[in-house]
This record gives C-alpha cells, structure tokens and sequence, in this order.
C-alpha cells in the first residue's frame, strides 16, 4: 500500500499539468458551459486540441487510437483536468458508454468504424434507454426493432437523453421479439441520429438549460451489421454499458467534487461561516477525502479484472448526495444573494445553478434508490426485492 | 499509487480472524506469543518488526472480536517507550495505559500506567486504580489516585503523534465493530419472514443495510489513509486521523443502531451480541475527540491555515 505517486505517475501528473497550464485558453477555464458547452464551436474544438495532445483515450488499445496506458493513468488525467478547470471533452457519452461497449462487445468492423471518430471529437454519441414507460425500470423497453430483410425498422421514443441534440449516432436498446417480456427480446443497436424517421426534440430542465431530449423514432432504418452483440442479447450489452457508465464516472466525479469543494472553502474564508457551517464544511472535505481513495481502491479492481467493480455503485451514490449537500451549504452562506441569477449574482451565478442541477445526480445514470437496491442485491447478496 | 494488501497482511488478517474467533478472551501471553504486542517493536527489542500498516490489519480484527485487551492503549504509547520497555512489552510481560485525563481506560488489563507532568511522559508509581462501572464491559474506565512519578519515558513533545496514532487505532477498530454489526443484520435479514416473505426483500429494511455498507466502504478508505500516513509519519496524519476516527466512528454506530432495528426486538436483548458491539461503538465515538470535535479541528486546518 502506497498513497504516493510511482515516479511513473507523477511524471505522467507532471507532463498533464504544464501541458494543462499551457494549452487551455483562459476563456474557457471554468467553462462550465450551459448551451455553449454544446453549441458553441470552442468547445469541439478544445476536444480535438485534447485528442491531437494525446489527451483522450489514455487507457484505450493504441490500435483503436488509444495510448493503450493503465487505468490509474486516465484517472490522473481527470483529476488534473478537474483541477485545471478545464472543459471536459465533448464526446462523455461516447467515452465512458458507447466506446466501452464497442470495445468489449463491439465487432471489429465496428471498432474500425466508430472508435477513431469518437476519440478525436468528430462524431459525438447519445444514449437511448430510458423511455417514458421505462425509467428506472429499464426492462420495460417498448421501442420496436423490425426485423425486414438486412436492416431492423425502429419505432419508438426515447427520453432524458443528454446530447442527442448535437449527437450524430446513438447506442438505442429496442425490443426486437414483439412477443418477449423484460429482459429478453432486446437488441442492442448502433442508431444513426440523421437517417431519415429521428426527430430529437430538447427538454429545458430545472436550472433553464437543455443538457437533455426526447428522440421520436418512426421507420428508422437501422443495417443488421450495427448490432452490438446478439440479437435478441441485448440485455446483457446494456448492463455492460451501465457497469463503465458508473465504473469510469467516478474518477471524474470525485475531481469534480475536489474542485466544488475547494471553492466552497474560498466561500466560507470570504462570507464568514458559523461554527455549524464550518462543521458541515469539514464533513463535506472527510466525505471527499473517503471519495478519493475508495475511488482509487476501486482502479485496483479495475485493473485487475478489466471491468469497474461494484465500488462504483457505492461512489455514484455518496459522490451525488455530497454534491448536493456541498451546495446547498453554499447557497446557505450566500444568503438571499443566492437567490439572485446572473448577471447582478455574487460569482457569476455559479452556486444557485450548480445547487438545482445537483437535484438531478440523485437520478441520472442510477437512482440513489437503485443504486441502493444494487449495493443491497449484488454486494450484501439479500434477496432481490421484485 | 498501490492501495492493495500484501501477502502478509492478507494472512494476519485471516490468521487473527481464526485465532479470535477460536478464542475471544485471549491472555496478553498468547498475544505475545503471536507477535502481535510487538507487531511494530524491531527484532532487536524482541518485536516482530513489522510495519505499522501490518499491525493496523490487527487492530480492525480487534475491533471486528471486541477485544478485552489493552492492545490500543499500549499500541497508542508503544513507539515513544524506551527500548527495554517495548523489549517488555513486546514479550507480554508488560503493558500500558496512558492517564490523560481523569477517566483512564484498561485500568484492569494494563500492567503500568503513564502520565503527563510537564515536558515529560513518566511512568505512574504506586497509585491505587479504581474500576468505574462502564457501558462497554470490554474497554472499562476507571481512576487512578495517590502514587508518584517514577521513570521518565519520553518527553511530552510526542503527544501529538501519539494522538494521531491513537485515534487512527481507534478509527480501525470501529470499522471492525461496525463490519460486525452489519454482517449479523445481513444474515438475519436474509432468514427472517415476515408477511409471507424473507424480511431483506423489503426495500425499507434494505437500504439501511446497503447504507451502512456504503459508509463503511468509506470509513474503511480514509482508516487505511490514516494508517498509511502514521506508517509514513506523513505530513497529514494528523487531518488524517481526525476525518478517519470522525466518519467511522460515526458509521459504526449508525451501523450498529440499524443492525438494533433490523433484528427487531431480539436486537433489543442482552442476550444478542449486538448489544457490546453498539456499547463499544458509542465508547470509541466518545474518545477522546467526538467526531463533531474532530470537524472543528478539520474546519480549522481549512479556514484559518490557507491549506485547502
């Protein structure tokens, strides 16, 4: 057991920071981006300046256009990048989920095919599970995948599906056997979100901002060579999806949360805090320290098997809670100021924003209820509870 | 960064988990005769020579068993001693406690008594102890009264390490205890039926437990933290202990009051062991910093010494 740096590591921190330091234009630290994140050209650009430095893909097989290092190394990269303030690669769906899945699942014509794009921030990918009758239960999916000669025709609708709007493919799970129940029947299909037949349509959510669409699909044409997996095997293709989205998340979350917090003690050192606030605060810093190293206990079982152990169900839950507590404090020590938006609020608006989206991690990729149900289920081994 | 176990602490782990549960009164010789009173002393003085990440694995174990032994009061102390004393120690024929306040713990199992007078640590010469009844059967306190400073052991400036070291001990151990509790919930949950159906199906039964998890998956990340840091004497041990000691012992207690409430009116009973696990929970949070304390020291380190 070693809390240190290898010299490996801290070299590779080394050659993240200067490069972070030199390369990130001013105007986009801290770029926290609403619609801009999406439609403003600067950040797709920031991505391919990412992917040409090397940046992305670090743990990725070098024959797909990864760098083909450690897990331990992606996760040095978002911590500095989180403490950079740096904007996240454009791509995050298709980074943590549909690549993932592409490589374990995926067949070699689709690796060639998609991985490369994916990376380099050229082609940017969006999610289709959820549907308004299949939520947390996701084995309710009612979309249809028709079997017609060489290609399935998708009829359906999907919700909450962040980035559809600026998306060119979609990882879409429909059921492909009309007469199947839950689990099985489903395929897991590679969408093209410009064939004819896909309408996206943007949702505003609680902080006035759309991250997030509903995607109609009526006689979308989808070729039988963009399945992943087996037909009718769907099923276990999402769960793999699922188990990355939460697994590789927690790194970024957990420097997320660093940056969060640090900028809620700059809060407290400016506005004063009472001696219950000042406890809480402490709380919030221990929380984010058990984050950061239950996060790197994880990497070793990452590392060893090749897949994110279930430490990432136990990281999303606590990481989403402590974001929401951390800041609710804030808008606490701002006062009546946090009611205001910017322009006239104190730090350009950042907490009362950052406070309402906080109210969606307790939901997004996993309820807490879930979450709970997994820990319950697959880590203590109760018996199931449907 | 490596934050996996060796081979051999995978095998104290095992080996002290059978030895307890095989025997759960042990003598101080038999804990000597194991290694484990000089885990840390170096094989010049008759100890094992291990490292203090070693030793740590023990006192989770001790935790997990409730240990009826002075292994963290003299742990706590063991590094500041002179050598011939942890030769001592280390042997089985001696152990301490250190008398900081006017409770002092393991009155009844430790040899010798230490205190503070001035700039020194003294070895504590021919006071009359006096066992006060105490919720945790296990780690009783008491008094001591009369007797004098006899040998000097160490100069008081070691006070602060050996807090941390303490603490750090005391946040293990909690991670044993609650681990325990929440262990006995699972499998009760698991068999008991209710309404026609085993009791751990229900969501409101469940959760708690899945939490409990959770938290002491945490505690256990910052107790090795902790630990890492003492074994390194690393620059934030002393944060480091605090925010270990404050979260897990505040997750052995949650961990233990929803074990209570799971087993129902049988987790309510003398007879059941849940009860000594919660009773040891509530002493360690109590000691000597409660964890409410322990954020006002972390709150401090962050808003009035620049560090962040």
């Amino acid at each position: 057991m070693d809390f240190r740096d290898t010299p490996e590591e801290a070299t590779f921190r080394e050659e993240v920071r200067s490069w972070l330091a030199t390369n990130l234009p001013g105007e986009l630290k801290g770029h926290e981006g609403g619609a801009a994140r999406f439609d403003g050209s600067e950040v797709r650009a920031w991505s391919r300046t990412l992917y040409d430095a090397g940046w992305v893909g670090i743990s990725w097989p070098e024959e797909f256009g990864g760098r083909g290092l450690a897990p331990r190394f992606q996760a040095i990269y978002l911590e500095e990048e989180a403490r950079a303030e740096a904007p996240p690669h454009l791509g995050v769906i298709g980074l943590g989920m549909a690549g993932p899945t592409i490589i374990s699942r995926g067949t070699d014509a689709q690796k060639q095919r998609y991985l490369q794009p994916l990376l380099a921030a050229d082609e940017i990918w969006c999610q289709g599970f959820s549907e308004p009758g299949a939520g947390s239960d996701l084995a309710g999916v009612r979309a249809s995948a028709r079997l017609d000669g060489d290609r399935f025709v998708v009829d359906g609708q999907k919700v909450w599906s962040s980035y559809a709007h600026i998306a060119d493919y979609c990882i879409l799970l429909a059921r492909s056997d009309p007469d199947s129940e839950r689990h099985a029947g489903l395929t897991y299909l590679i969408v093209d979100m410009h064939a004819p037949g896909v309408d996206v349509r943007p949702l505003t959510q609680i902080t006035g901002e759309a991250e997030f669409n509903e995607i109609f699909l009526s006689g979308v044409e989808v070729p039988l060579e963009n399945v992943i997996g087996e037909i009718g095997g769907g099923w276990d293709v999402a769960m793999t999806t699922l188990l990355h989205e939460r697994g590789t998340l927690g790194f970024a979350l957990v420097a997320r949360l660093e940056v969060q917090v640090g900028k809620l003690v700059e809060l407290a050192r400016d506005r004063g805090a009472t001696a219950g606030q000042r406890e809480a605060l402490a709380r919030e810093w221990i929380e984010l320290q058990a984050l950061r190293v239950t996060a790197n206990r994880s990497l070793s079982a990452l590392e060893k098997t090749g897949i994110p152990g279930p430490e990432g169900s136990i990281l999303k839950l606590h990481w989403s809670e402590a974001n929401q507590r951390v800041t609710k404090l804030a808008l606490e020590l701002l006062g009546p100021d946090a009611q205001l938006l910017a322009p006239n609020a104190p730090y350009g608006g950042y907490w009362p924003v950052q406070q309402l989206r906080s109210r969606g991690n307790t939901i997004e990729a996993g309820t807490s209820e879930i979450l709970r149900n997994i820990v319950a289920e697959r880590v203590l081994g109760l018996p199931r509870s449907r | 960064m490596d934050l996996s176990f060796t081979p051999l602490q995978d095998e104290l782990r095992a080996q002290a988990r059978s030895f307890l549960t095989a025997n759960p009164e042990p003598s101080w010789a038999q804990l000597a005769e194991l290694g484990w009173t000089g885990a840390t002393v170096a094989e010049e003085h008759d100890g094992a020579g291990l490292g203090f990440l070693d030793e740590a694995v023990l006192h989770e174990e001790a935790g997990r068993a409730l240990l009826h032994a002075p292994l963290w009061s003299t742990s706590s102390l063991l590094p500041y001693l002179p050598g011939d004393d942890q030769a001592t120690v280390a042997r089985g024929e001696t152990s301490w406690t250190l008398a900081l306040g006017p409770l002092v713990p393991d009155l009844d199992t430790a040899t010798n008594v230490a205190v503070v007078g001035g700039d020194t640590v003294w070895e504590l010469d021919g006071a009359e102890r006096e066992l006060l009844a105490t919720n945790d059967e296990t780690r009783p306190l008491g008094v001591v009264s009369g007797g004098e400073a006899g040998r000097a052991l160490c100069s008081s400036e070691v006070l602060p390490a050996l807090r941390t070291r303490s603490l750090t001990i005391l946040a293990l151990e909690s991670v044993g205890v609650g681990a325990r509790a929440l262990e006995l919930a699972v499998a009760y949950v698991a068999e008991r039926e209710q309404f026609g159906r085993r009791i751990g199906t229900y969501q409101a039964v469940s959760h708690p437990l899945a939490s409990s998890h959770a938290e002491l998956e945490l505690a256990r990340s910052l107790v090795w933290w902790a630990a890492w840091c003492v074994a390194e004497d690393d620059g934030q041990a002393a944060m480091a202990a605090a925010s270990a000691k404050a979260f897990a012992a505040d997750a052995a207690v949650a961990a233990c009051e929803r074990a209570i409430q799971a087993h129902g009116g049988t987790g309510f009973t003398w007879e059941h062991v849940l009860h000594r696990l919660y009773k040891r929970a509530l002493w360690t949070q109590s000691w000597e910093a409660s964890p409410a304390q322990l954020r006002a020291e972390v709150a401090d380190h962050l808003l009035d010494r620049g560090e962040a």
